[in-house]
């Protein structure tokens, strides 16, 4: 089996897991965690492809997501402490009067 | 024996630090307290970046170590200690949708396998494969794709924004 495929197949483990992740996990800073880890997997994806066929296209979108994760994580972070100040705990499933 | 062994060494590193990620990956989702997920995280990020190095692919390791270790992890690590340790999501680590989890991650890893197995092309041919550097990466950023540079810096300052309204209406609900 080829490298590129290897690291096809750790990109999805590392997506799929980071999903699983966001949907069992109770901590909300955990949840967030796993998004982030979730973000790594399609980097690896986008970084072997980028490596295969010699181009920059993958790492342009790298370095997009690179600039979305720091934006989710500036904006979630605040919000999450000050769910934590309404709510005195960090279990998701305390928020679920936000739904609508 | 050794020169094969010398030879096929950055394959076999690459291997190494794909299996450290996908094994701390696996850890997030057994370990219990925040910090110690948040370490495994570290680890399986520092990981990835040793793969990208051993790629070839240089700016992107040391970026990925400088933006989501050095900024990423260091704020997700403050807000953790920020926050009280003795909340009980800190000891109960999985919600009610647990089984359902488990069952859509073997459907999603399955399905996701498929995929790669029957449908992943081969190296493509006529590409160089080899890798390209930081001159090349950055011209073509800013030539050919600049409208994703000029989306990144709308989003930051999207982002600068909205932190700012979520600091304001935390002092509002400081003093209502």
């Amino acid at each position: 089996m080829d490298k590129v495929q290897v690291l096809q197949f750790v990109a999805a483990a590392l997506f799929a897991l980071g999903l699983t992740g966001v949907v069992i996990r109770r901590n909300v800073l955990v949840m967030l965690m796993c998004m982030e880890l979730m973000l790594n997997g399609v980097n690896l994806s986008l970084v072997t492809f980028a490596h295969a066929m010699g181009s920059a296209v993958g790492a342009v979108l790298v370095f997009l997501i690179f600039v979305v994760a720091t934006a989710e994580i500036a904006v979630a972070i605040p919000i999450v402490l000050l769910l934590v100040r309404r709510k005195r705990t960090l279990d998701v499933g305390s928020f679920s009067d936000l739904k609508g | 024996m050794i020169r094969d062994f010398l030879a096929n060494l950055d394959t076999l590193l690459i291997y190494a630090f794909a299996a450290l990620a996908l094994a701390s990956a696996a850890a997030m989702l057994v370990l219990r307290t925040p910090m110690r997920v948040a370490l495994a995280l570290i680890t399986c990020m520092v990981s990835l970046g040793g793969v990208y190095g051993l790629l070839g692919v240089h700016f992107v390791a040391a970026f990925q170590v400088l933006i989501y270790v050095g900024a990423v992890m260091v704020f997700m690590v403050y807000a953790i200690m920020l926050l009280d340790p003795r909340d009980e999501a800190a000891t109960a680590r999985y919600s009610s949708l647990l089984w359902p989890g488990v069952f859509g991650f073997a459907l999603l890893a399955e399905a996701l396998a498929a995929g790669y197995w029957n449908d992943l092309p081969g190296a493509p041919r006529g590409a160089t494969g080899g890798s390209f550097d930081i001159a090349s990466f950055s011209s073509a950023f800013l030539s050919e794709y600049w409208l994703h540079f000029e989306l990144t810096s709308v989003l930051l300052l999207v982002a600068v924004v909205a932190a700012i309204a979520v600091i304001r209406e935390n002092r509002r609900s400081d003093r209502g």
